[in-house]
């Protein structure tokens, strides 16, 4: 403790200690589910990821480095021979260096930010028959309607892969936020409002969803799986949810609206227009609004 | 009989935790009033603080109320991580850890760090600028003291009432009466718009100071740094807090009188309160770390035995970075829907943040190169910052491009993110301002024992505790969930990550433990000028007469102290005779309008509007009985000036 651990050292402890951390953890690399993509959505984000990560990577390993050097080599102690130029304090030259980089980056990273921003708006592959999911957060459920194969589902949803979804959602309850990160990234569930939000899954496989934003004390719990099947078992699992499966009834959505937790559960049918009837009730009857172009 | 039973347990929250906060007020108020008591503190408490308006005394009470503070968020902390380091631990309940981590933040934000920025403000300012106080002391006291009385109806809050618990940011519906009922809400709603008066009162407080009690000669351009950057802060506090004031007005409005503002059952919009709290959000964000810019800009020349480089440039990128502050806010809920476009115009004004930061890291490694670098106390904690602010700094640039931010959004990336710049660069500024202000402050040295044990645990549980949380938010975990299940592979990380707060909380042990035995062991600073620094304050002794300068001196340039030693000077030039010295009255009303407001805010958080409106009819008395109050201000007679000056060994 007498003197100070050059920084160089102490960033190779932390090295150490990162290192030893991911070791000690025996989680699989699976486990990273937002580094381990299914779909077209979140290679696209990785990828962002990635750029992103490697450019500011430089910089800060090339602030550590600069900082490790200067502290050692300017230090006050006996015989220090290194230059010393109390007044020194203008260049020119390196401050035009150090403005420059940093806009230079920002400037690449925007570029491909703003692409990235604008596709993800769009179906991630072209389609002429998208597939529409609705998704209502509830206190604290998930509530999924398929206007197209008139079923419904709770706290579970089936898709086909390879086929773009356009999940549309809103809320009942507090905004929650609708995320499957091997899917792609999140966005939010409004009261009153619909957001849209496109994802396709590429290969079959369970994949973890939730709820990312606080709704309450049941918030933690607002966990839901998604089962990525090829088309044809996804059709099979529909006309097998059509043909056995209960209805969802006025009566029932009003149970599920109020605060408690359920289990995962499959709907033949559910009420005429409730998604929209939702969206209204919270908006005052207004017209809805965020169709996907802000408020 | 049952109706008071029933009233009574709900007015006071009983439960283990809360029954523990009960007895260790009760044990620690009885012990302040017996110390008061038995030494016969009382008047010396009400004239020499509570009622005092001298700058440096309300900067010293910013300071202790934020280590009170830092200490409430920090067990709030550790109380978080020991939920989190088993899964599905029965430790707190759901009610509980929203609460916990609802006021944790809560406290953080607006009752550590911002008494900790206005405390280092109220101390250097002044005595840096060479002014004998603020532009409005009257007006820095009721600052202080409503904020104070704000923190205090948060904190009691956990014994009284129930506190808040729909998260710090209080978004509508979740914070609206149907979904928040009780006065839990209410606490943080009125405690806040409390403290927000006092910090709007302060940021123009302080601009007009800045502005316009400058010693002659002193031009802006030969201004401190520090005091450049609370130029900045307070341009960012006075168009920032509005937006808050109007948020939380408008919630209250809707919480207390049914208005639909927010709630969308009733035609009213979430979004606007999203939009208004984050206009403050992120403005706030530099409202915070632009002091601690401030103070590494003073530390780093000092210590490094050079001239600060690039000084042109570090006002610039101040400036810079308070104006961009205000066009990215929407980067807080690029998630939320709104359009290609508007995302990427926020995404791209939240990188460019970066380039006037980046270009205060290489000024700051360029004032150091070539120079000669001493290791202090607060040099440590500033060399300390630049790799940890960096990290985080780099994570925050890959958090603004909106379509990667999809993947973090509410993660505890994003966790681990908005920590590492809040605890690495604005905790480790405030800290190494504290350690290297506080000879100015209190007259002693500091020991470094102590200071350099806490300093080590600090920054080795920081990263301990946050690294772990980046991988964890890749892996799917999100903020304030109360629990997870096994399996997911979040165990070890999370497990790591308490380890690291504990030892964070042990380095704060260490820290305190240092400033504890300095004081029982105090070594004088006879000097006042114990780092052989750069700036005015330094050429006064410590700590700085109630005057602050007996002349006020005339500045030739920057680094105006230092320019003064280079000339074989030992103390200010006396050679001019002494005046009478212009002063302001201590006052009471400050303290009492604190009060008032306190009395007025818990009638409006339990709804009983007869004791809001006697606390707010108060508070209009003594506004009324000040503005026709004239004897506010006396003169120092020259002979106990220059008395004073002797007793310093001064002329």
């Amino acid at each position: 403790m007498k003197r100070l651990k050059s920084p160089r050292k102490l960033g190779r402890w932390l090295l150490l200690g990162a290192a030893s951390a991911l070791l000690l953890t025996g989680c699989s690399p699976q486990q990273f589910s937002v580094l381990n993509p299914a779909g077209p959505v979140a290679s696209s984000e990785l990828q962002l990821i990635i750029l992103s990560g490697v450019l500011v990577l430089v910089v800060v390993a090339f602030v550590i480095v600069l900082l490790a050097f200067i502290v050692g080599r300017y230090r006050e102690k006996p015989n220090n021979n290194a230059p010393y130029t109390p007044e020194w304090s203008e260049s020119r030259s390196l401050e035009i260096i150090w403005w420059a980089i940093p806009i230079v980056i920002v400037v690449v990273l925007g570029i491909f930010t703003g692409i990235k921003t604008f596709s993800l708006t769009r179906p991630p592959e072209a389609t002429s028959n998208p597939m529409i999911v609705q998704v209502q957060s509830l206190d604290w459920k998930w509530l999924f309607q398929y206007p197209g194969q008139k079923i419904a589902t709770l706290n579970y949803l089936e898709i086909p892969t390879g086929q773009p979804i356009e999940f549309v959602l809103t809320s009942n309850a507090p905004m929650n936020s609708f995320w499957i990160p091997q899917l792609g990234g999140m966005e939010m569930t409004m009261p009153g409002m619909q957001m849209r939000l496109w994802l396709q899954a590429d290969k079959t496989g369970v994949y973890e969803g939730r709820g990312a934003n606080f709704t309450g004390t049941g918030f933690a719990h607002m966990t839901f799986n998604v089962k990525a099947v090829p088309m044809a078992t996804f059709t099979q699992w529909v006309s097998q949810v059509q043909s056995s499966k209960p209805a969802l009834t006025n009566a029932e959505y009003q149970t599920l609206v109020k605060p408690g937790l359920a289990g995962v559960k499959e709907y033949s049918s559910y009420p005429a227009n409730l998604f929209m009837k939702v969206v209204m009730k919270d908006n005052g009857g207004q017209k809805p609004m965020g169709l996907n172009g802000g408020m | 009989m049952s109706g008071v039973q029933q009233f009574l347990s709900h007015f006071f929250i009983t439960g283990p935790f809360e029954i523990g906060g009960d007895v260790s007020i009760g044990l620690v108020s009885i012990a302040i009033l017996f110390i008061l008591t038995r030494y016969k503190l009382w008047g010396w408490l009400w004239r020499e603080w509570l009622t005092s308006v001298d700058h440096k005394k309300i900067g010293i009470m910013y300071l202790l109320a934020a280590l009170l503070m830092l200490f409430r968020g920090g067990v709030d902390a550790l109380m978080i991580r020991t939920q989190l380091a088993i899964p599905g631990n029965s430790f707190l309940q759901a009610e509980h850890y929203d609460q916990i981590f609802t006021t944790h933040g809560t406290i953080m934000i607006l009752f550590m760090a911002m008494p900790f920025i206005f405390a280092m403000m109220n101390i250097v300012v002044p005595l840096q600028i060479g002014a004998r106080d603020v532009a409005f002391p009257y007006l820095n006291a009721i600052s202080f003291w409503l904020f104070f009385f704000g923190a205090m109806l948060l904190n009691i809050s956990f014994v009284i009432g129930g506190s808040p618990d729909a998260g710090w940011v209080n978004y509508p519906p979740l914070a609206e009466l149907r979904f928040s009922p009780g006065p839990g809400d209410n606490f943080y709603l009125l405690s806040i718009m409390i403290s927000g008066i006092g910090s709007v009162a302060t940021g123009i407080n302080f601009l007009v100071t800045i502005l316009k009690m400058r010693a002659p000669g002193m031009t802006l351009m030969r201004m401190p740094m520090f005091s450049w950057a609370i130029l900045a802060t307070c341009i960012d506090i006075i168009f920032a807090f509005p937006a808050l004031t109007i948020a939380l007005g408008l919630e209250f409005m809707d919480r207390m009188f049914g208005a639909h503002f927010f709630t969308v059952s009733g035609g009213g919009n979430p979004m606007m309160y999203v939009n208004l709290f984050w206009m403050w959000g992120h403005p706030e964000v530099y409202i915070v770390i632009l002091p601690a810019f401030g103070i590494f800009s003073e530390i780093v020349p000092t210590f490094a035995r050079k001239k600060l480089f690039g000084y042109t440039a570090m006002v610039t990128s101040l400036l810079l970075i308070a104006i961009i502050s205000y066009f990215v806010w929407l980067h807080h809920f690029f998630t939320m829907g709104a359009g290609a476009d508007v995302n990427t115009f926020f995404a791209i004004a939240s990188m460019f943040v970066a380039i006037p930061t980046g270009v205060k890291v290489f000024n700051w490694l360029f004032t150091m190169y070539r120079g000669r670098i001493r290791t202090t106390i607060p040099m440590l904690w500033f060399l300390a910052f630049v790799p940890n602010f960096a990290i985080g700094g780099a994570t925050g640039v890959m958090l603004a491009a909106a379509p990667a931010d999809y993947q973090y959004h509410n993660s505890y990336f994003l966790v681990a993110h908005f920590h590492q710049v809040l605890i690495g660069g604005v905790v480790y500024g405030m800290l190494a301002g504290m350690y290297y202000w506080w000879p100015k402050m209190f007259g002693i040295l500091l020991e470094e024992k102590w200071a350099k044990w806490g300093y080590w645990f600090f920054n080795i549980g920081f990263y301990v505790c946050f690294m772990p949380q980046y991988p964890l938010g890749l892996m799917g975990m999100t903020r304030r969930m109360y629990t997870y299940p096994a399996g997911m592979g979040w165990t070890t990380l999370n497990q790591i990550s308490t380890v690291g707060a504990f030892i964070m909380g042990l380095g704060f042990i260490f820290i305190v433990w240092g400033i504890v035995t300095s004081i029982l062991h105090p070594v004088k600073d006879t000097t006042g000028d114990p780092w052989d620094a750069r700036t005015l304050e330094w050429s006064l002794p410590s700590p700085a007469p109630h005057y602050n300068f007996a002349r006020i001196p005339q500045i030739e340039g920057r680094d105006a102290w230092w320019a003064m030693k280079q000339k074989g000077l030992t103390k200010l030039d006396d050679s001019t005779p002494i005046v009478p010295i212009h002063m302001p009255k201590s006052s009471g009303k400050p303290f009492i309008m604190g009060v008032l407001f306190f009395v007025a805010g818990f009638g409006f958080v339990f709804n009983w509007f007869i004791l809001a409106a006697l606390g707010m009819v108060g508070v209009v008395i003594l506004l009324f009985s000040r503005s026709f109050e004239y004897d506010t201000d006396y003169y120092v007679p020259v002979d106990e000036v220059k008395h004073t000056e002797a007793l310093y060994g001064r002329s």
